[in-house]
């Protein structure tokens, strides 16, 4: 049985190790990203601030802290139909959010219950592999008639395909028919009447080819046999103080009940493991519905995007904000409205402190959430789906000594130009300018003309002058020049603009402030 | 005299208070690095706060260089080393006795190894100070103080009861009987050895063979109860010698002295420093006492190094580049400039750790250096722009050099790496100039990397340091630098080569 609610055809891609409901991480920054996760995780988790929208979306719980992390990084892989198909899950999240909870929660316990039963799962020894699988799955079949349940009360209410599908393969699959059996079977192997099994005689004469058997149904009395009235028996008693005697029974036992084991064994880690899905999946959801009311608390709208195929060169938004900084902030930030459709080179340029990078993160989470299938923080968004997302900003000093700033800069550049495909993203941040700004623009302008003629679409904040001047005075069409606000007496609204590159960023003002 | 410390001079004891916070600049000039080489292996002596103490004080510096001079001395240096692995050896043995505290018998007889080890210890470096030629005031001071302290009667009659009892409890001889359940202890009586008697019985046949298959099966780890009980036996048959044993252990719970516990410690900031040097040295690199002055700002020296790369590189194998640098009045701002990745940042570093070195009194890389012990050292070098710092990048760079000339003195120095880089040309000018007017106005002695050419020539205190291009090969840096002229020569198309990342590279690399 699938849970298909992150792709309508096939499971979810778990994290390879999924932690337990606990808050373990040691601080923000501590990467220890999968083995599997793309290339760049590390980057665009840094440069985008994505920790801050995980932690929300986790809510202090490491399970959704990982599911939501995989969720984003693995977001570039989702065609248009999954975007979709996600938003449409998401939609009826968000109107029943109790029930989804409730899902939610009917999972987990499934999870915690079957952890707590099942230890025999990983032992060696028959009877305690049978002793754990029966508890466990007596515990599983409850779980799965609430869930039935649920499935039942709401399978008219929702819309999305996505859960439509699977409330019908809960109510078919887990019939009455179905539970019954399953019950059956679990009070039989608790051989109440004892173990029956038939044997042969092996090369020494000892038990083997081991079968176990069904007891009979009329339970025949000891006394009853020992007088007469049935087949004549042999009974021998193990001393109690004779500890290896009682080993060798118990291996006997074991061998005759092995095949039993195994079988419920293996049912109960396939429930599990669906339950284990289930969790997983409605984590990316609940995740969404904790972003949304930490977003809802701060006063930060969010709306569905609309998505379009890699190379429309859509892009129009309406107060778009950086997520991450009204979370920060717990507060609204400041919105752009900006109509940038058609457009291969968007640069930002402007005053310090203006506005700049928190735009830039802006457009890379709205990416991001877009292509995960979130919604985004704007009022309004339509833009197209990228096939691929990388961020080159400025860093800090090599702390090994191996190189120079400038040139880790471009080793780094070096890296990306080494995964580009076309209708990439790429988000520079104040990248190139560790030399000086003569040669800063000149290789910042061969670089970018190389993406542009290449199909990439560029994102560049820079306070430099003379790059962006040479795109502008070239008059391309498919270039915008935005630039951050600065009203006459000097304060700055944090808002961009589009307008000509200018040539300074008020740092006379900054140190007349600070060295008065 | 008296004797206190070999970190610091007189009865009193440091005059200069230890921290164990790092100064802020340490990670900026790359000394945690070196102090992570320099304590490794070292922990126990928790060495990190006396790297921490830049000194104020010339005479103290002057002290220290003597002590670091008398152990150039190789027989001196080992004589340390021997004594300090004897006093760890002691410290091990007191842990070992502490954890058998259930298991008295084997609890006391850790405990007078202990002290046997201790009493070699001071007797092998009071011996050793005397046959050793030692000049500094520290050790000789030291010296006195271990005649005075093992010649006491507490100290000879303690060492001798020792030696003694250890003697006694080695020439105990007894036998145990193991039958089913049944443990005996007794007497041994002169038996034959019955392992000797089967060897050599079987002789012949285990000519060619190789031991292969013996192993030796590996002691109970720890004490246990059955040892234990093994031990009473033999207690009760030699009651006199345990019964010494353990008024031994009573009467000797402080045997340890507690100067000598501290030079121990202390002699580690030399011994471990001139390990490190040792190591570079043997590279071809040079170290040298420093001229160590209050007042002149004449520095300079030779064939420096950044000490934090050099010890790096040499890990790779990899060779060192040496630079110079000079000061003369009126001179005190290096304005450091150049191509990329020419050794501009290494040579700021290298100033800044040539300068705190000195003032911890250890030797510094290079040769006939002189420098200036100032009052405080400050750095400004960029950070990573962090989301939550919802400051600008700028305003950070100007609150930070605002903050650093608030406090810095005129015997303070900077070293600036590259400030207002995230801000326009135009901008970075005007901010740079301004700052380092303020510099000049203060006297201080300053190093400043940067890509603005024009700064170099900015009035009679500044002076222009040049990373050298190659001019055969453009691209292979030299890592030299020299007194010249600012040239605005970066070379940023070289290194755009280099990684194939120039517009016609990336045409042909990016597939479409």
């Amino acid at each position: 049985m699938k849970v298909l609610l992150m792709h309508r055809d096939r499971d979810f891609d778990l994290p390879k190790e999924l932690p337990r409901n606990t808050w373990n991480r040691r601080n923000e920054h501590d990467f220890d990203l999968p083995a599997d996760s793309p290339w760049n995780s590390k980057t665009l988790t840094q440069d985008l601030d994505l920790e801050t929208i995980w932690s929300a979306m986790a809510e202090q719980d490491d399970f959704l802290f990982e599911v939501a992390r995989k969720a984003f990084l693995d977001a570039f892989d989702n065609d248009i139909d999954t975007v979709l198909y996600r938003q449409q899950v998401l939609k009826d999240c968000l109107e029943h959010r109790l029930v989804v909870v409730d899902l939610y929660n009917v999972a987990v316990e499934a999870i915690v219950k079957g952890r707590k039963t099942s230890w025999g799962l990983t032992s060696h020894y028959p009877s305690s592999m049978l002793y754990g699988a029966t508890d466990t799955l007596q515990v599983f079949l409850d779980i799965l008639r609430r869930l039935r349940g649920i499935a039942e009360q709401n399978a008219s209410a929702f819309k999305s395909e996505g859960f439509k599908a699977l409330f019908s393969r809960l109510t078919t699959e887990l019939n009455d028919g179905y539970l019954a059996s399953i019950e059956d079977h679990l009070a039989m192997s608790k051989f109440r009447q004892g173990v029956l099994f038939s044997a042969q005689l092996g090369d020494s004469n000892e038990c083997a080819k081991l079968v176990l058997r069904k007891s009979a149904q009329g339970k025949q009395r000891w006394f009853e046999r020992i007088f007469g009235k049935g087949p004549p028996a042999y009974t021998f008693h193990l001393h109690e103080r004779d500890e290896a005697g009682g080993r060798i029974l118990s291996n006997v036992r074991d061998r005759s009940i092995s095949r039993v084991a195994v079988a419920l064994t293996e049912s109960a880690d396939h429930i599990l493991s669906f339950f284990t899905m289930l969790r997983a999946e409605l984590a990316f959801y609940i995740g969404a519905l904790n972003l949304r009311g930490r977003l809802a608390a701060a006063g930060g709208p969010v709306c569905f995007p609309v998505p379009s195929r890699p190379g429309s060169r859509q892009l129009c938004f309406h107060e778009l904000y950086d997520v991450s900084l009204c979370l920060r902030m717990k507060s609204r930030v400041v919105g752009n409205t900006i109509d940038a459709t058609g457009k291969n080179l968007i640069v930002i340029t402007g005053a310090n402190q203006g506005g700049k990078s928190t735009f830039l993160r802006s457009v890379g989470l709205a990416q991001i959430m877009m292509q995960s299938g979130l919604f985004v923080g704007a009022e309004a968004f339509e833009g197209e789906l990228s096939s691929a997302m990388c961020t080159h900003y400025k860093r800090e000093e090599d702390a090994t000594m191996k190189s120079g700033k400038f040139d880790e800069e471009l080793a780094r550049m070096s890296e990306i130009a080494d995964h580009i495909v076309l209708n990439t993203t790429i988000l520079f941040n104040e990248s190139f300018a560790a030399t000086n700004e003569r040669e800063g623009a000149e290789i910042a302008r061969q670089i970018v003309s190389a993406l542009l003629e290449k199909g990439v679409r560029v994102f560049y904040v820079t306070h430099m002058f003379e790059f962006p001047r040479s795109f502008f005075d070239a008059k391309r069409a498919d270039a915008t020049f935005l630039r951050a606000e600065r009203l006459p007496d000097g304060t700055r609204t944090f808002k961009l603009a589009e307008s000509e590159p200018l040539e300074t960023s008020y740092g006379e003002d900054l140190y007349r402030e600070i060295f008065r | 005299m008296s004797f206190e410390s070999i970190l610091f001079e007189g009865p009193h004891g440091p005059t200069d208070a230890s921290t164990v916070e790092p100064p802020p600049f340490f990670q900026d000039l790359n000394l945690d690095q070196v102090l992570t080489r320099i304590t490794k292996g070292r922990e126990e002596y928790d060495l990190a706060p006396f790297y921490y103490s830049p000194l104020r004080c010339l005479a103290t510096v002057a002290y220290r260089q003597e002590v670091m001079h008398d152990l150039e001395n190789r027989a001196l240096m080992d004589a340390i080393n021997l004594f300090s692995g004897k006093m760890h050896e002691m410290r091990a043995a007191i842990a070992q006795s502490d954890q058998l505290h259930y298991y008295k018998f084997a609890m006391e007889r850790r405990f007078l190894v202990a002290a046997q080890v201790y009493f070699e210890a001071v007797d092998g470096l009071r011996q050793d100070l005397h046959s050793l030629g030692i000049k500094s005031r520290g050790l000789c001071a030291f010296r006195d103080y271990l005649d005075e302290y093992s010649s006491s009667t507490a100290f000879r009659d303690r060492a001798s009861q020792t030696q003694g009892l250890l003697s006694d409890l080695s020439e105990i001889r007894y036998a145990v009987l193991i039958k089913g359940g049944a443990v005996t202890v007794r007497n041994y009586e002169g038996e034959a050895d019955y392992s000797a008697a089967v060897e050599e019985t079987f002789e012949k046949f285990r000519r060619d063979s190789k031991n292969e298959h013996w192993v030796e099966l590996p002691r109970w780890d720890g004490m246990n109860h059955i040892e234990a009980q093994i031990q009473r036996g033999v207690a009760l048959l030699h009651p006199d010698a345990f019964r010494r044993l353990e008024e031994f252990y009573s009467a000797n719970r402080n045997f340890l002295d507690n100067t000598i516990a501290r030079f121990d410690r202390e002699a580690q900031f030399y011994v471990a420093y001139l390990k490190f040097v040792n190591k570079l040295r043997a590279a071809g690199l040079n170290f040298c006492e420093a001229q160590v002055s209050a007042t002149s700002k004449n520095v300079g020296g030779r064939d420096c190094f950044d000490v934090a790369l050099a010890a790096k590189l040499l890990d790779e194998q990899q060779k060192v580049v040496c630079n110079g640098f000079c000061l003369r009045d009126p001179e005190r701002i290096l304005v450091v400039s150049g191509p990329n990745q020419g050794g501009k940042t290494t040579f700021a570093r290298m100033f800044g750790q040539i300068h705190y070195l000195a003032s911890l009194g250890c030797l510094v890389p290079g040769k006939e250096v002189r420098v200036f012990l100032c009052d405080q050292l400050y750095t400004h070098f960029e950070r990573r722009e962090q989301a939550t710092n919802l400051r600008g990048k700028l305003q950070d760079d100007l609150l930070r050099i605002h903050a650093i000339l608030e406090q810095a003195t005129s015997n303070s120095i900077l070293i600036m790496n590259e400030i207002f880089s995230s801000t326009t040309l135009k901008d970075a000018l005007y901010l740079s100039k301004k700052i380092l007017q303020q510099i000049s106005d203060r006297d201080l002695l300053t190093v400043c990397v940067t890509f603005l050419d024009e700064l170099a020539s900015l009035n009679h205190k500044t002076v222009s340091v040049v990373s050298i291009i190659d001019p055969v090969n453009p691209t292979v840096r030299t890592y030299k630098l020299q007194r010249q002229p600012a040239n605005g020569l970066a070379y940023a198309l070289a290194i755009a080569e280099k990684y194939h990342v120039t517009y016609d590279s990336l045409r042909e690399r990016i597939k479409s």
